[in-house]
């Protein structure tokens, strides 16, 4: 099989969505439907960031649409106000595929969480993400099924106590952002539902990439699984565990930024204390590494008990899209050869009968 | 009438389709059906490994690819023990000797030769040595043996084209544009065609040749077609007239496949086709592509319905253009993926949770799949629903004379998107469940239409505005009101062929049955018999005068390869009591056999 080389232009996330230069506030973002998550859910916090955030890219809100699956987050369209669906549990990444590839003046957002996108929707996501389709796909993980009230996810802790499982739960837990990059996305990042600065920033830089966006957010559920991420939220303790990631700098964290991350092993890396390494050891961020293994490896610093997560954006690479090469193909095949209907139906081989 | 059998690495299909091709430039009216094993490459020599082409050609107009052969070319001991029984007495027999060595007679359980016994006494049997030959004719290329003896179906092809005085131009260009990067290999195959039909002149044995002059068939320009082509034309014909691109989102499988492989050739036409990464991705991406405005499509076979039911109930619900193909197949479960069932009618009308109606197009021959498909597009784009097509195994590798149609003639699907609010009390809001009064269809809106942004899903719908709703009364009224736009399609009334008017039985068929059926009314009424036949293109909607047809016949009878899903959904609407006659073989019914079970039927009422 040979490859073909494509030779696409290089286009930013955004490139052939229409513009406006109407100025736009966060409000023009929300629809006229009432808000029904429970109280005091994460997801209130990222519908707020996301609205904030949507008129910064100066869109026509019209080219915007938001595709989600099924669970509590996904009822996240019906609060935007632009062109959105809400579908079947799981294939939010399949129907978006299908309407990026024939719609280039659209930017489409993807909400899903942790059951959708990584239990009965996992397929999608994975060859979504091989295929680099220009989604900006936003996984909302609580580590709990909220919808159906109170079962484990898969990304829930090993021996997790829930309504199915009162034994504690078998079930050894996905990173999704390990998931995302053993499939090879192009961009991966993670954020946590209360740093709307952070999240902010993931988010336009999601946005500005061109391909598959895999965005994780720590959400908290009130109701089944709260202070799942508590640990993250006080401020000393978060100092210690949550390693924030900017591209060009070096990978400290801490309370006084005592802690770096330096290599280890075979392609690994791991924690260590700067006073006893020196700072030339501590790796210097870079999200544009082609080879995953060092992303990966990053994303192998996140522990299932929260001791140390790993924050920021971990990989943006450039690679050609599904739906630019897709169209593409198409468009050199108009050029190359007229649409004449007539010519094809008759085909090669045809013979007349005439009458008697 | 003739039946090319072999094992499925001897090239049966090629040889039945080059055969086929000749006919066709001939002028002869032709049906085909291939039948082939699952397996790529069964053992070699067994009777699982057994691939057979039948070809029937004639010079009247052709409705079946006929039941029993007069010629049955049998490449080794397993292609003669399957095939022999549907061989009548008298029929010719064209055995390759040189596959019938004891360890190919005992792989398939014959204690002694056939040849040299008498058990097949009752055949004209003529044997050819036909790799000896090939391998003789051959030596001059400096080809190696193997490959040499590969080339013995072309010899099969030539003796046969020399029988029926074939044309042989045609399989001689395509044996070298087929090779034409192997000239060698092209050469071997042109000079073993012809070595066959020097055979065949040359050898006393065959005393009689015969002569099949072109069939009468109606004016105009005909090709050759087979049922996944016609479809794939279909398509690219429904795009073209409706102006809407076209995205066929799928996942490979047994017997639809070549639709996708013929459609990715078509990109010019502004066709996608996206190989997704299993079924329900393939019909998402389809759905995906339906919003967005353009025509979505997705083609798959039994299994891969299943697969797809739940996003075929959100098409239901989001009421979106969308084209489901199921070419059916042996079920259940994997079934008999390369044999033809049209077991999947129930499956295709209620397969779904909850009330979900879709409506069901037919086509009931190769060449009647261009039709049908354009007739499945118009339903979808006209009313906003998914719509399932049904063709299968035998409509989709058999092929037949296709009257080309002119272009200038294929219906305008044209569609107009929404382009300005619509609600109905004022507001200026945009309400995308707003329905048009004639087809209860609602607006398409799609994104990047200013000012019309709304949300759409698989929750229930409030009336008009499309809002989220729970209500009691609106659920009801939204299920009714779905039912209300599938039951309000418009159909063509069902057309009854009775050519003397005086039948008292009805027979009544949907899909590939088609051909059969017709055969065996005709039979009957030579016979004295007089019988009504419809055939119906929708089964849902049914034809809006298909109950005043089913009540005027004293019996009415549904041929059917499955256990009576017709017969049972036509009971159950009309309460009329029709007698079911199936078979579920993984093969089309045989005109002798309908011919019998008609003849029986009509001398019980009393002709």
């Amino acid at each position: 099989m040979t490859t073909i080389d494509l030779g696409l232009p290089e286009l930013g996330g955004l490139a052939g969505v229409p513009t406006t230069d109407e100025p736009q506030k966060a409000k023009d973002y929300k629809s006229d439907q009432e808000v029904r998550w429970c109280p005091g859910c994460g997801d209130y916090i990222v519908l707020n960031a996301v609205q904030s955030f949507l008129p910064s890219l100066g869109l026509k809100r019209e080219n915007i649409v938001f595709v989600s699956g099924i669970g509590c987050s996904s009822r996240f369209p019906y609060y935007m106000n632009t062109y959105g669906m809400h579908s079947i549990h799981g294939r939010a990444p399949a129907i978006a595929t299908g309407l990026a590839v024939s719609r280039p003046d659209l930017s489409v957002w993807v909400v899903t969480g942790d059951g959708d996108a990584l239990s009965i929707g996992g397929n999608h996501l994975i060859h979504t993400l091989r295929r680099n389709v220009n989604l900006k796909i936003l996984l909302f993980n609580n580590r709990i099924y909220g919808l159906t009230k109170g079962q484990y996810s898969p990304t829930s802790e090993t021996g997790k106590i829930t309504k199915s499982t009162p034994a504690g739960s078998l079930d050894h837990p996905f990173n999704p952002v390990s998931l995302a990059l053993g499939a090879e996305a192009s961009f991966v990042g993670r954020a946590l539902d209360s740093d709307k600065k952070g999240l902010t920033e993931v988010l336009r830089q999601a946005a500005e990439h061109r391909g598959s966006a895999l965005v994780e957010i720590y959400q908290n559920c009130p109701i089944f699984n709260d202070g799942a991420f508590d640990v993250l939220k006080d401020a000393d303790d978060a100092k210690r565990r949550i390693i924030n990631l900017e591209h060009g700098k070096p990978i400290t964290f801490g309370v006084d930024g005592e802690y770096g991350v330096v290599r280890s092993g075979f392609a690994g890396l791991e924690v260590a204390k700067i006073s006893e390494v020196g700072m030339e050891s501590v790796v210097v961020h870079d999200a544009t590494l082609e080879d995953p293994s060092y992303a990966f490896a990053l994303s192998r610093l996140s522990a299932q008990d929260l001791s140390h997560t790993v924050t920021g954006v971990f990989r943006n690479v450039k690679r050609t899209t599904y739906d630019d090469a897709a169209r593409d193909q198409v468009e050199k095949a108009k050029a190359a050869k007229p649409a004449d209907l007539a010519a094809l139906l008759r085909g090669k081989d045809t013979w007349t009968v005439l009458s008697d | 009438m003739i039946r090319f059998a072999g094992d499925s690495g001897d090239g049966m299909q090629l040889t039945g389709d080059r055969f086929t091709s000749e006919a066709a430039a001939f002028g002869n009216d032709l049906a085909t059906q291939p039948n082939f094993p699952a397996e790529i490459r069964a053992p070699q020599g067994t009777l699982p490994g057994v691939s057979s082409f039948q070809l029937h050609f004639a010079d009247y107009d052709i409705l079946t690819p006929g039941d029993r052969p007069d010629v049955l070319v049998a490449m080794n001991p397993a292609a003669l023990k399957a095939n022999i029984k549907d061989l009548p007495k008298g029929g010719i027999l064209i055995v390759n000797t040189d596959e019938f060595n004891k360890r190919n007679l005992v792989k398939v359980g014959y204690a002694t030769n056939p040849l040299e016994d008498d058990s097949l006494a009752d055949f004209q049997v003529h044997e050819v040595a036909m790799a000896t030959i090939t391998i003789g004719a051959l030596e001059e290329t400096g080809l190696g043996k193997k490959d040499a003896e590969r080339a013995k179906n072309m010899f099969a092809l030539g003796l046969l084209s020399w029988m029926y005085h074939r044309p042989t131009e045609g399989t001689e260009r395509f044996l070298r544009e087929k090779f034409s990067k192997k000239p060698d290999i092209a050469e071997a195959n042109v000079l073993a065609f012809r070595a066959g039909y020097y055979y065949g002149e040359t050898t006393e044995s065959f005393a009689v040749t015969y002569e099949v002059a072109p069939a009468k068939l109606n004016t105009g320009t005909y090709r050759q077609i087979t049922g996944n082509t016609a479809l794939a034309y279909g398509l690219v014909a429904a795009g073209q007239q409706s102006g809407l691109p076209i995205v066929l989102g799928t996942y490979p499988i047994t017997p639809a496949s070549d639709i996708l492989h013929e459609l990715s050739k078509h990109k010019n036409f502004g066709i996608t086709t996206l190989q997704a990464e299993d079924e329900i991705a393939g019909i998402g991406a389809a759905l995906g592509a339906s919003y967005g405005g353009a025509l979505g499509v997705t083609s798959t076979s039994g299994p891969g319905i299943a697969l797809k039911s739940e996003t075929i109930g959100l098409a239901v619900m989001t009421e979106l253009p969308l084209l489901i193909i199921d070419v059916q197949r042996g079920g259940p479960s994997t079934g008999l993926p390369t044999k033809t069932e049209q077991s999947d009618l129930l499956q295709a009308m209620f397969g779904r949770n909850g009330e979900s109606p879709v409506p069901i197009v037919s086509p009931r021959s190769p060449s009647d799949c261009f039709d049908a498909a354009m007739d499945a597009v118009r339903i979808a784009l006209t009313y906003r629903t998914p719509v399932l097509l049904l063709s299968d195994g035998a409509i989709a590798n058999g092929s037949e004379p296709w009257l080309i149609p002119d272009v200038d003639d294929l219906p305008d699907l044209s569609v107009e998107f929404a382009t300005e609010p619509n609600a109905t009390d004022g507001s200026g809001e945009f309400w995308p469940y707003v329905r048009d009064p004639e087809t209860l269809a609602r607006p398409w809106a799609i994104p990047g239409t200013p000012g019309l942004q709304h949300r759409i899903g698989g929750l229930e719908k409030a009336d008009n505005t499309g809002n989220i709703s729970y209500e009691p009364d609106n659920h009801d009224r939204m299920v009714r009101l779905r039912q209300a736009k599938v039951d309000g399609i418009e159909v063509p009334d069902a057309i009854v062929d009775d050519p003397t008017g005086d039948a008292k039985v009805l027979v009544v068929g949907w899909g590939s049955s088609y051909g059969p059926i017709g055969a065996a009314a005709r039979r009957v009424r030579k016979l004295g018999l007089p019988v009504a036949h419809v055939h119906l293109r929708h089964l849902n909607p049914f034809p809006k005068n298909l109950g005043d047809v089913l009540s005027r016949y004293d019996k009415v009878i549904a041929p059917e390869m499955n256990l009576g899903q017709l017969a049972l959904l036509l009971r159950a609407k009309y309460l009329v009591d029709v007698m079911s006659y199936t078979k579920v073989q993984g093969l089309p019914f045989k005109a002798e056999e309908l011919q019998d079970v008609l003849a029986d039927v009509i001398k019980g009422v009393g002709a």
